[in-house]
């Protein structure tokens, strides 16, 4: 990223959706969205199964393509352009609810490939800031183990640390702990907390609410394609407004 | 017992057929060490072109692989040896069997290395892509190495058949082991040339053999 | 184009190599399916002798199964046809192309039961076991069942691949597909009898060839 960017960029929101629409066959998944997100702020995104939410922020790395509207991530407009298309995912780090590690290649490796392969970094400067990372999310000593020998928890944190391995701008998390145990959430909550902490933008989609409370600046809910509400988590927790949103919250937080 | 001896496995005659062994075996090895990275390229060619999923393009691929399985590797050899010069276009015994066993395997190793890639979840290709990587280089480093691993054991036993394929150039003439041989047992009026042949075949192929069927035991194993 | 044309699908020339490459096809399919059988049920029957906890036995299966697996399909032809009648046993080309086929399809056929059966997890022997079946009884009505299903990618690949074989049997002038094909090729002194021969070999194989690729899908031990 150029300095110019960054100047630009530092007035501008971190990630602008514009009446992005979007279709499978004739099934509407997202209905003209709009939605910011600010350089630092973190973003929780909810709502039921089906409602488009996983779909949301799998445009905004364009893994998935939306059909109308516009989306604009760190000053770059995403188009069909590869370049376009390069750009922002090199620029947002993603943690999938599947982890997605790469079971051929260590741990350290998997960290190390994107860094050296798209970056050009050094092999010496790629496993440093690999190692430091590993530290970060605490798993330092299982570098030279492959994914398959590690647990789930541990697996999702070796991907965050992958995704932040790119220097990300900004950060996508998935519904990062649906496919763990209950007892290996919290390992993995805790480290995107303290990511959190360190101001890094980021946009979570998940079901943890008590997580959402402490870590969101802003709260979606997402039902039938559409945000339905948006509020500071307090607000959104204590005084939700739409229909929709209380049925939710009463579904989930009485489970 | 004797004469089971002198018929198959004849000391005299064996050493007057001895070079001619040793060059069919040589020419057996060139056409093997030529023939088989020529037919894994061409696989991989198929299996990369498959793996970017273009519709109309996966449907020709599909047709072309289909339609090598069909064939027997002799009707294509033929075809290209008697049936190509109707058409001013004469190869050479060695240039033939070249053609014939790299066009039938590169079906072969097409369909075996896209089933390899597609056994490679989705989710890779989506981390790869998260991550930055264009759709060239996570085909190479992210969806080959994992499609390759997976299939391993189809790979390396299809490189064997392959190996053994090339005694198919006996039917063109061209004096590989098996047909130098035949030239020695005409000559010799005794089988013993075949027997060597035969024990040459077993030795060179044997460890190799063992190896595959103890990959392809490991996918049977029920998860 | 025109050279094309009429090189390689002159009609006239395959009007009349029909019948002789028509009745070569019928002993193509005649050989496939005998060698399929034979290789198939001679495998079984060693795997299960395999299972019979003989040294001996197991041994000698071992060595045969390594030999044939290992040796190309045109050798043991060759030797078949040209070497053995030098120990009193002299077959037709019809014969020694089944016997040939079948030895190489039935060493394959028999590694592959093998280690299908060996791959039945041990729970099911123990459970045969505890609910008082004797080991014969166990092997036939629990473990070769679903042994069978777990082989039957596998063997339908080898056996198609082997059938293409029977094409090798042009080397001991059986006059099947490929070979009643040159022979009318020599004939009229143009290549389009070779062109028929592909589109018998294409009519026969294709549905096989498919088949394979449902077959592989629908057995396959590690359903993604």
């Amino acid at each position: 990223m150029t300095t110019s960017t960054l100047a630009a960029a530092d007035t501008a929101p971190m990630i602008r959706l514009r009446g992005v629409s979007k279709w499978y066959g004739d099934f509407q998944v997202l209905k003209k969205i709009d939605f910011e997100v600010a350089r630092g702020e973190r973003v929780v995104i909810c709502g039921p199964s089906g409602s488009g939410k996983s779909t949301l922020i799998r445009c905004i790395n364009r893994l998935e393509d939306h059909r109308d509207g516009e989306i604009l991530v760190n000053g770059v407009t995403l188009d069909h352009s590869m370049r376009s298309v390069a750009a922002v995912r090199q620029d947002v780090g993603m943690v999938f609810q599947q982890f997605n590690l790469f079971p051929h290649l260590t741990v350290l490796q998997n960290l190390m490939i994107a860094p050296m392969k798209i970056k050009g970094v050094s092999k010496d400067e790629a496993e440093a800031t690999a190692r430091e990372y590993l530290l970060r999310v605490r798993i330092g000593e299982q570098a030279h183990k492959y994914p398959g020998e590690l647990s789930g928890g541990q697996q999702q944190r070796v991907a965050i640390a992958r995704a932040l391995c790119m220097k990300p701008t900004a950060m996508l998390f998935d519904e990062p702990t649906s496919a763990l145990d209950p007892e290996m959430i919290k390992e993995v909550l805790d480290v995107i907390v303290e990511l959190a902490g360190q101001g890094m933008t980021m946009v979570c989609v998940t079901h943890e609410m008590a997580f959402a409370r402490t870590v969101a600046d802003r709260i979606l809910f997402m039902d039938k394609g559409e945000i339905v509400e948006e509020a500071p988590p307090e607000a959104f927790f204590t005084n939700p407004r739409n229909e929709r949103t209380k049925a939710f919250l009463g579904q989930i937080l009485h489970r | 017992m004797d004469i089971f001896l002198e018929n198959f496995f004849n000391i005299d005659s064996l050493i007057q057929i001895y070079p001619l062994l040793v060059q069919g075996l040589e020419l057996t090895l060139l056409l093997a060490i030529v023939t088989l990275p020529l037919a894994v390229l061409c696989g991989l060619l198929i299996a990369i072109l498959y793996s970017f999923h273009i519709r109309w393009l996966n449907i020709l691929l599909l047709i072309y692989v289909d339609v090598l399985r069909s064939f027997p590797v002799i009707v294509l050899l033929v075809l290209i040896f008697y049936g190509l010069p109707f058409l001013g276009l004469k190869l050479g015994s060695f240039a033939a069997v070249v053609m014939a066993i790299t066009v039938n395997n590169s079906g072969y190793y097409g369909e075996i290395l896209r089933a390899g890639v597609e056994s490679v979840p989705k989710g890779q290709r989506e981390a790869a892509h998260a991550l930055g990587f264009g759709p060239i280089r996570t085909v190479v480093y992210i969806i080959l190495p994992q499609a390759i691993r997976n299939v391993l054991a189809p790979l390396a036993s299809n490189s064997l058949e392959l190996v053994k394929t090339t005694s198919i150039a006996a039917l063109v003439a061209l004096p590989e082991l098996l047909r130098s041989a035949r030239v020695a047992q005409e000559q010799t009026y005794n089988p013993t040339p075949l027997t060597a042949a035969a024990l040459i075949f077993f030795v060179l192929l044997w460890p190799f053999a063992r190896w595959v069927a103890k990959l392809e035991r490991r996918t049977m194993i029920v998860r | 184009m025109d050279k094309i044309v009429e090189n390689y699908f002159n009609l006239q020339v395959m009007v009349e190599a029909f019948p002789t490459v028509l009745g070569g096809f019928g002993l193509t399919v005649l050989v496939s399916i005998l060698v399929i059988i034979l290789g198939i049920g001679v495998g079984l029957g060693f795997a299960v002798l395999h299972c019979m906890n003989s040294r001996a036995l197991s041994a000698a299966i071992v060595v045969y199964v390594d030999l044939f697996r290992t040796l190309p399909q045109l050798v043991v032809i060759i030797f078949v046809y040209f070497g053995l009648p030098y120990a009193g046993l002299a077959l037709s080309p019809f014969a020694t192309t089944v016997v040939a086929l079948a030895l190489v399809l039935s060493a394959f056929a028999t590694e592959i039961f093998h280690s299908a059966i060996r791959a039945v997890p041990r729970g099911q022997w123990e459970a045969s076991e505890a609910l008082g079946f004797t080991y014969f009884r166990a092997l036939f009505l629990i473990v070769l069942p679903q042994a069978i299903r777990l082989a039957i990618p596998l063997l339908t690949n080898r056996a198609i691949a082997i059938s293409k074989g029977t094409a090798l049997g042009t080397a001991v002038a059986l006059p099947e597909t490929l070979g009643q094909a040159q022979s009318v090729m020599a004939i009229v002194a143009n290549p389009s009898p070779l062109t028929l021969a592909a589109a018998f070999y294409l009519t026969f194989f294709i549905p096989l060839v498919i088949a394979s690729r449902w077959v592989e899908r629908k057995f396959s031990p590690r359903s993604r």
